[in-house]
C-alpha cells in the first residue's frame, strides 16, 4: 500500500543533502570541539560553520545561536534563563493558552514557584492581539512568551507588533518558532524579537537539535551547569552531527521558501475545498494568517482517534486532538483555547503538508476522509439523519 | 499500539446499527471524555435474542462495543449481567492501559439495557 505522510508539524523526513553533511561527523570527523588538537580543530571548524548557516538564516550574528538539544530544550532555556537572568528584580511572565506546552509548562511551573504569570486568551482564530500584550505587561514583568505560528492550527502570530509593544515597555520577547522556520521570513535584526527557539527537525534536519537565538546582551543565564560550551549557556560537548545537519537543514530551508511556501498554499487550499465539501466539517485556525502547509479541521459526529485509525489504515499520516490522542483525558488545549465544545474538539483532524506531497495525494486523502467519515457516523449514536 | 483483534473488531465490526422496536436501551458515556456508547437488546425468554451498538469513540470503544455484541449474543439476562468491562477487555485480548478505564464501558452499556428491559417487562 502506499503510504502518505501528512503529519510534517510532528516531524519531517530528513533531506538527503542533509545527510550527506551529516555523515562525515558521524565517521571520520569525530573529534570533540573544544580540544585543542587537528581532530578538535576540524570539529570546532564545522560547529563555527554551522552556527554562521543558522545566524545567517535568521538574519542575526554567529555569536547570538545557542545550540541545544531541540524546542524544547531551547523554550525552557529562553523562559528559565531570562528569570535566572533577572528575577527577583521582577517576577512576572507573560505567555497565551495555545503554546507548545514545552512554552505553557514551563510558565506554570514558574506559577507554581511563586512567580507571577498571565496566560493571556486567545480569539477564536487562535490569535494574540498586540493590545492584549501591551495591557498585561506591568513594572515587574521580565517576559513575554508568544509562539510565531501554532503547531496544531497553523495560526500565524502578529509576531513583529506584539515584539515591538514588548520593546517600547522595555521587556523581553521571546517567541516559539519551532513551526514557523522554512515558512516565515526571519530578519531578527529588523524584527524586535530577543529569543526565539527553533528545531531541526520540523524543516527536514535531524532530530535532536535545535537552537535558541539570543539578542546581544539579553540577561539570560543558563539553566544546567558543566563546561563552558556555547559560551557556557548550554554546557555539555555538542552534538556535532546534529549540529551540522542543523546548518545546511537551515540553509536549504531559506533557500527554498519562496518556491515551497507556493506550493504548500496552493496544496493546503486544494485539500480544504475537498475537505469542507465533506457534511459538517469546519476549518480551525484563521483562514489567512495561517502557515502554508497546515489544515486543521473539525469533523463533526465522529472522535478524532477512530478517524485517524481509519485512514492509517488507507496509508494517510496525520494527527488529531481529540482526547485519546492527546494523551490526557481532555482534547487539545488549542482547540478549546480557541472556544470549541468538545464534540468538535474530540473529531479534529490536523494535516501539516510537506514539499513532497502531491496533488494526487490530496484528492485520494479527501475521498479517503469522505469514506472513513461516512462509516464511522454510520454507527455514531450522535450521527442520526 | 492496538493488537490485531482490536483492529479487526474495528475494521469488521459486528451487530453495528440502530435497532427497531428494542426491548432494552442503555446508553453510557459522555462528549466530556470523547465516548459514547449505546446498546439495544432483543428479549425473549429471559435469552439475549439480538444485540446491536452504536458508539461514538476511539478505537477502543468501537472494538469493546462490537466485541461485547458478540459475547452477549444468546445469553440469558443472569448472563449477560455477569460479564464485566474487564471481561471484554480480556475476550480482546488486552487494550492500552490508558483506554481500560475510558473507552471500556460496552459491559456497562449493556447493564443499563437490561436495567431498561427490566424497568419496561
Amino acid at each position: 500500500m502506499k503510504r502518505i505522510y501528512m503529519d510534517h508539524g510532528a516531524t519531517t523526513p530528513l533531506r538527503e543533502e542533509v545527510l550527506d553533511a551529516m555523515l562525515p561527523y558521524l565517521k571520520e570527523k569525530y573529534g570533540n570541539p573544544s580540544s585543542l588538537h587537528s581532530f578538535g580543530r576540524e570539529a570546532r571548524k564545522a560547529l563555527d560553520e554551522a552556527r554562521e548557516k543558522v545566524a545567517a538564516g535568521l538574519g542575526v550574528a554567529p555569536e547570538e545561536i545557542v545550540f541545544t538539544s531541540g524546542g524544547t530544550e531551547a523554550n525552557n532555556l529562553a523562559i528559565m534563563g531570562v528569570v535566572r537572568g533577572i528575577a527577583p528584580i521582577k517576577n512576572h511572565i507573560i505567555t497565551s493558552a495555545v503554546e507548545h506546552h514545552a512554552v505553557l509548562d514551563t510558565v506554570k511551573f514558574l506559577g507554581q514557584m511563586g512567580y507571577e504569570i498571565t496566560i493571556l486568551p486567545v480569539d477564536e482564530y487562535g490569535m494574540v492581539s498586540p493590545r492584549q500584550v501591551e495591557e498585561a505587561i506591568t513594572d515587574r514583568t521580565i517576559l513575554v512568551s508568544i509562539m510565531t505560528a501554532n503547531n496544531e492550527i497553523g495560526t500565524i502570530m502578529p509576531f513583529e507588533e506584539i515584539g515591538a509593544v514588548c520593546r517600547e515597555k522595555g521587556v523581553y520577547y521571546h517567541t516559539d518558532a519551532v513551526q514557523a522556520i522554512g515558512h516565515i521570513d526571519f530578519n531578527l535584526r529588523e524584527q524586535p524579537v530577543d529569543l526565539l527557539s527553533l528545531s531541526a527537525h520540523k524543516f527536514y534536519g535531524p532530530k535532536g537539535v535545535g537552537a535558541l537565538y539570543v539578542r546581544k546582551k539579553t540577561k539570560l543565564k543558563q539553566v544546567f551547569f558543566g563546561g563552558g560550551q556555547e559560551r557556557k549557556l548550554r554546557p555539555g560537548t555538542e552534538n556535532l552531527p546534529g549540529i551540522v545537519g542543523l546548518g545546511r537543514a537551515m540553509e536549504l530551508a531559506v533557500a527554498d521558501m519562496p518556491e515551497k511556501r507556493e506550493k504548500l498554499i496552493r496544496l493546503r487550499d486544494r485539500l480544504v475545498e475537498g475537505l469542507l465539501q465533506i457534511e459538517d466539517v469546519r476549518l480551525n485556525g484563521h483562514p489567512l494568517q495561517r502557515l502554508p502547509g497546515n489544515v486543521n479541521v473539525s469533523v463533526l459526529y465522529v472522535e478524532g482517534e477512530s478517524l485517524l485509525l481509519g485512514l492509517d489504515l488507507k496509508g494517510i499520516a496525520l494527527s488529531s486532538g481529540s482526547a485519546c490522542t492527546s494523551g490526557s483525558l481532555d482534547p487539545s488545549h488549542v482547540l478549546m483555547a480557541i472556544g470549541l465544545d468538545h464534540q468538535t474538539a474530540q473529531g479534529s483532524l490536523r494535516f501539516t503538508l510537506g514539499k513532497d506531497n502531491t496533488d494526487e495525494e490530496i484528492d485520494y486523502t479527501v475521498e479517503a476522509v469522505r469514506k472513513t467519515v461516512d462509516y464511522l457516523r454510520a454507527m455514531s449514536p450522535v450521527y442520526r439523519k | 499500539m492496538y493488537n490485531e483483534k482490536v483492529m479487526d473488531h474495528f475494521q469488521n465490526p459486528r451487530n453495528v446499527g440502530e435497532m427497531d422496536n428494542p426491548c432494552g436501551v442503555g446508553e453510557v458515556g459522555n462528549m466530556k471524555c470523547g465516548d459514547i456508547m449505546k446498546i439495544f437488546i432483543k428479549v425473549e425468554n429471559n435469552i439475549i435474542q439480538d444485540i446491536k451498538f452504536l458508539t461514538f469513540g476511539c478505537g477502543a470503544a468501537i472494538a469493546s462495543s462490537s466485541a461485547l455484541t458478540e459475547m452477549v449474543k444468546g445469553k440469558t439476562i443472569e448472563e449477560a449481567l455477569k460479564i464485566t468491562n474487564k471481561d471484554v477487555a480480556d475476550e480482546l485480548g488486552g487494550l492500552p492501559e490508558a483506554k481500560m478505564h475510558c473507552s471500556n464501558l460496552a459491559a456497562d452499556a449493556l447493564h443499563k439495557a437490561i436495567e431498561d428491559y427490566k424497568s419496561k417487562s
